[in-house]
């Protein structure tokens, strides 16, 4: 509840906070100031203080889990606005307008991380999406950005429609907007209103596809990653997309039962298609950040394995592979900012010029790939665990570990442009903080690689 | 103990990216792997040790690491190959040599790791820990298409431990206590059809670091392109790997599965024996001979293992160590000689005996070990191996044994173009050699005749490994 309230309270700030405040890096200050009072006000709700205590009515309800995602992503986010405060500045005339979207967008997330009934969900979904409309058109005067921002709006209120409708069904099955597990008819095997409430279910199912970007709802994805400001890019893969899959885990976790026999099918299928749409179409990419929009589809796919079944690899799973995968990408974005093109060329001998930025490069790339050592192994490997204990076959882990193969190949393309190459750089000047702050991000996630317990020790204590 | 041998490369590696002086370099990175070495050496003579400390505990696995006879003659062979490798190569001239040596160390805290781990998440975090260094010293410092050839090396390893991945997750969720430990793979409920689909996805991983026909197609190019320092540090212990992989892991745990397979298993090997020696008779290229033979003498080890023979397997397990050394000698004499003529051609070789006496003479000495002559460490270890498969069964003991003459037609082959015959022009500029590579040929040769008059060392070493696998 706390963080509900002072992250829509810190958005209506941030709106005003232009009036009093004029340097883009002291709104800077602020926003980063509102985010450690968010994560203060989210840790205090952990440890059982609040600022309301307000009755939900069984709209809301603070799990563990739930909290401890918010926290996570709050502190992601934090991490984001820290690093990339400059390049926020440079997109507009006014950066405090979107910091004050960061933070409704983060009131969306906590109401995603905590919904307990359906219209909750629908709730945390348009207000998560709506500023992430605002943003991707915030480069005004570029027609690519307004075309991403149109496209964008047009297909997300489409799937905003989809998801409406799976959630009227199912209330026309169980009476309810609860997210309560269906009462199965122990002699039949099937639900009551069984028809109403799979037709709905299946609608929910494609509407969250359409928000975590899996085929064959992705079609919007590259356009918009590619269209919209690269920092902002940045926001929408990582952020954005954890908090759309721990919602969609929450809704399936409970409800997938009512599916029965065809979850089973239909979910492999989807995985199937993401997998393969988004590694198969990488390999072909010329720019890097359209390779990264596909790759950001690829790792949907993963993510994917957590809907499988309930486990606790599923559990503690999706939260590693959110944070892991949000922190590299994080990370290659930053470092695609400031290229002066984004071209894999324009990467050449970067390994010469700039040899720390390059390093770190390669850190967030191998933790993409899931090597050893950076946190991406334990992340897919936990995912490959919970599909597995969740009864699904061999073969399936056996084609995610083929896709898996084939990920390796256009994150070391960028490996190789930057070591194997030799070529001048098309970088701007990058001052030393900016490259020790990314530095911090490849150590967590070498720290992470070793050690993946640390994320967890708190869901058990 | 156990842990300073990961521990001392380790960071000697993250010292040596900070010293920029070449000199400085290169005695850093000696020193510490001669320390290395004098603490295996204190391992390999004292009892078995262990460490045991609790890793991830919701996974329940642990930092187990265990020696064994079988770890111990791995664990020397590792120690003994950088010091040997990093001394021979001092000279040569590369960029940013600090940067290499320490890609080097940090291939052997992964290597040292591989063969110490007692836990299927752990030997598996080595395993793609050793490879990685590799990948980066192959693509920066190798010749013109090591691009190209050393990302075939890498997918296709990498492709192959996900594989293992997959039969680690299989098994981990069938033991009865979720452990990686190999005592409770030992223990996992399997049918019989499960524990073949494990033993697939395992021997996946380690046919293609072996390899094993017809997996082997990035090996010839890996090892030319890479630099020749690299290519010790591939041949001389990294494909010891997956044999390691195959008698820790996979005879142990499926033993019933490798019954099964064992008649294809020892098929396809003998197959590639004589693939690779005929390959071999073919070349010019004095690296890729080398590489060849090196396949040849891998397949014959892989199709003794597969035999589940206790002479067989006493023969794998001298020779891992003997291969080792001899491939090593093979490997600097041709550095040696790349590095003064500029060319690895044996059309454009001949009369290194008249010009350089003493490197013929060393060359030589490993170039009959490497047709396992009688009196040299190779002898002991292929005469068992052949006994092995003579019992499973004496065709494909016969195939097998073709390869023995095969191999003395393309080794002394090589010989007699390189060493023999009028002195070439590129010969005939040849210096002597520094004096520490030649330093460390004679040790290494003393060590492959010593091994050869008196193995027993090697068996004493085995012995409870053996006894393990077959009691």
């Amino acid at each position: 509840m706390n963080a509900i309230i002072i992250s829509a309270l810190f958005g209506v700030i941030m709106m005003f906070c232009s009036w009093g405040v004029k340097s883009a890096s002291a709104q800077k200050n602020v926003a980063l100031i509102g985010l450690i009072v968010l994560i203060l006000a989210n840790l205090s709700q952990q440890n059982g203080w609040y600022v309301l205590d307000i009755d939900t009515k069984g709209m809301l309800s603070f799990s563990r889990f739930g909290l401890y995602a918010n926290l996570l992503l709050f502190t992601l986010t934090l991490l984001y606005a820290w690093i990339n405060g400059d390049e926020i500045a440079k997109v507009g005339n006014n950066a405090g307008d979107y910091y004050a979207l960061f933070f409704f967008i983060l009131c969306g997330v906590s109401i995603l991380t905590s919904f307990d009934n359906l219209l909750m969900l629908f709730i945390g979904i348009e207000i998560l999406s709506i500023p992430l409309y605002i943003l991707t058109g915030a480069d005004k005067k570029n027609l690519f950005s307004n075309e991403a921002a149109l496209k964008y709006f047009l297909m997300g209120s489409f799937s905003t429609g989809i998801l409406l409708l799976g959630i009227t069904l199912i209330y026309g099955a169980t009476g309810s907007f609860h997210l309560t597990a269906p009462v199965i008819d122990a002699s039949t095997g099937l639900a009551k209103e069984q028809f109403l409430l799979s037709g709905g279910l299946l609608l929910i199912f494609a509407a969250m596809n359409f928000k975590v970007s899996a085929a064959p709802f992705h079609f919007w994805t590259p356009d918009v990653y590619d269209g919209a400001p690269t920092v902002f890019t940045s926001f929408m893969a990582t952020i954005v997309k954890a908090a759309a899959f721990i919602a969609f885990f929450t809704v399936f976790e409970t409800q997938a039962k009512a599916l029965g026999y065809s979850w089973g099918i239909i979910l492999p299928i989807v995985i199937i298609l993401t997998l393969l749409v988004g590694n198969i179409t990488a390999v072909f990419q010329r720019s890097v950040k359209r390779m990264l929009a596909y790759s950001s589809i690829a790792q949907a796919g993963f993510m994917l394995f957590a809907l499988y079944g309930k486990s606790d690899f599923a559990t503690e799973g999706i939260l590693l592979y959110a944070v892991v995968y949000s922190l590299a990408t994080i990370g290659v974005f930053a470092v695609l900012v400031k290229m002066k093109e984004y071209s894999f060329e324009a990467f050449n001998g970067l390994g010469k010029s700039q040899p720390l930025i390059a390093f770190t490069t390669t850190i967030f790339l191998c933790s993409l790939a899931g090597i050893p050592i950076t946190g991406g192994f334990f992340a897919k490997y936990y995912m490959l665990n919970a599909l597995y204990v969740s009864g699904a076959g061999l073969w399936l882990l056996i084609t995610a570990i083929l896709f898996a193969a084939v990920s390796v190949f256009y994150y070391f393309k960028l490996i190789q442009a930057m070591y194997f190459t030799t070529g001048e750089a098309a970088i701007n000047e990058i001052d030393k903080t900016y490259q020790y702050k990314l530095l911090l991000i490849a150590v967590i996630l070498l720290v992470i690689g070793v050690l993946p317990s640390l994320l967890f020790n708190y869901l058990y204590f | 103990m156990l842990l300073f041998t990961l521990l001392i490369p380790f960071i000697a590696a993250i010292i040596l990216l900070f010293i920029k002086n070449n000199k400085a370099a290169n005695i850093t990175a000696i020193s510490f792997s001669a320390l290395t070495l004098s603490i295996v050496l204190c391992i390999v003579f004292t009892k078995t040790t262990s460490i045991d400390v609790a890793w991830l505990p919701q996974l329940n696995s642990r930092f187990l690491l265990q020696a064994d006879g079988l770890a111990k003659i791995l664990l020397l062979l590792t120690a003994v190959s950088f010091p040997a490798i990093l001394i021979a190569t001092t000279s040569n001239q590369l960029k940013n040599k600090h940067i290499f040596l320490s890609l080097m160390l940090f291939t052997q805290t992964g290597l040292t790791g591989v063969f110490l781990a007692g836990d299927a998440l752990l030997f598996y975090f080595f395993w793609e820990l050793a490879l990685i260094p590799v990948y980066f010293l192959c693509s920066i410092w190798g010749g013109e298409k090591r691009i190209a050839v050393t990302f075939k090396f890498f997918i296709y390893t990498f492709l192959g431990s996900l594989f293992m991945l997959i039969g680690i997750i299989f098994l981990y969720t069938n033991t009865p206590d979720h452990s990686f430990a190999i005592e409770s793979f030992k223990h996992a409920t399997l049918t019989s059809a499960q524990q073949m689909t494990a033993f697939v996805l395992f021997f996946i991983a380690f046919a293609i670091k072996m390899p094993i026909f017809p997996l082997h197609t990035w090996q010839p190019d890996a090892y030319e392109q890479s630099p020749t320092a690299v290519t010790m540090v591939l041949s001389a212990v990294m494909v010891k790997m997956g044999l390691y992989g195959v008698i820790r892991w996979l005879l142990p745990l499926f033993p019933a599965a490798a019954k099964t397979a064992s008649i294809f298993i020892i098929d396809i090997s003998v197959v590639g024996v004589l693939y690779a020696s005929f390959i071999a008779i073919r070349q010019d290229d004095m690296k890729r001979l080398i590489a060849y033979s090196s396949i040849a003498h891998i397949g014959l080890m892989s199709a003794a293992l597969f035999t589940q023979n206790e002479i067989g397997m006493q023969g794998v397990l001298v020779q891992l160590f003997s291969h080792g050394i001899n491939v090593l000698g093979l490997w600097i004499v041709a550095d040696i000689i790349e590095q003064q003529t500029g060319t690895r051609s044996m059309k454009a070789l001949g009369g290194l005996a008249k010009k350089q006496p003493t490197l013929a003479i060393l060359f030589i000495g490993f170039a009959l070990a490497n047709i396992a002559l009688p009196l040299t460490n190779a002898f002991i270890g292929e005469f068992l191996m052949f006994n092995s498969l003579f019992q499973f069964n004496p065709w494909v003991a016969f195939a097998a044994g073709i390869s023995i003459v095969l191999a003395a037609i393309y080794t002394l082959n090589m010989v007699q173009k390189v060493a023999y015959g009028a002195v070439s022009e590129k010969i005939s500029i040849m210096q002597a050699p520094n004096k520490y590579a030649q330093a460390v040929l004679i040790v290494l040769l003393i060590v492959v005749f010593f091994s050869g008059i008196y193995p027993q060392p090697l068996f004493n070493l085995t012995a409870d490994t053996l006894q393990n696998l077959f009691c």
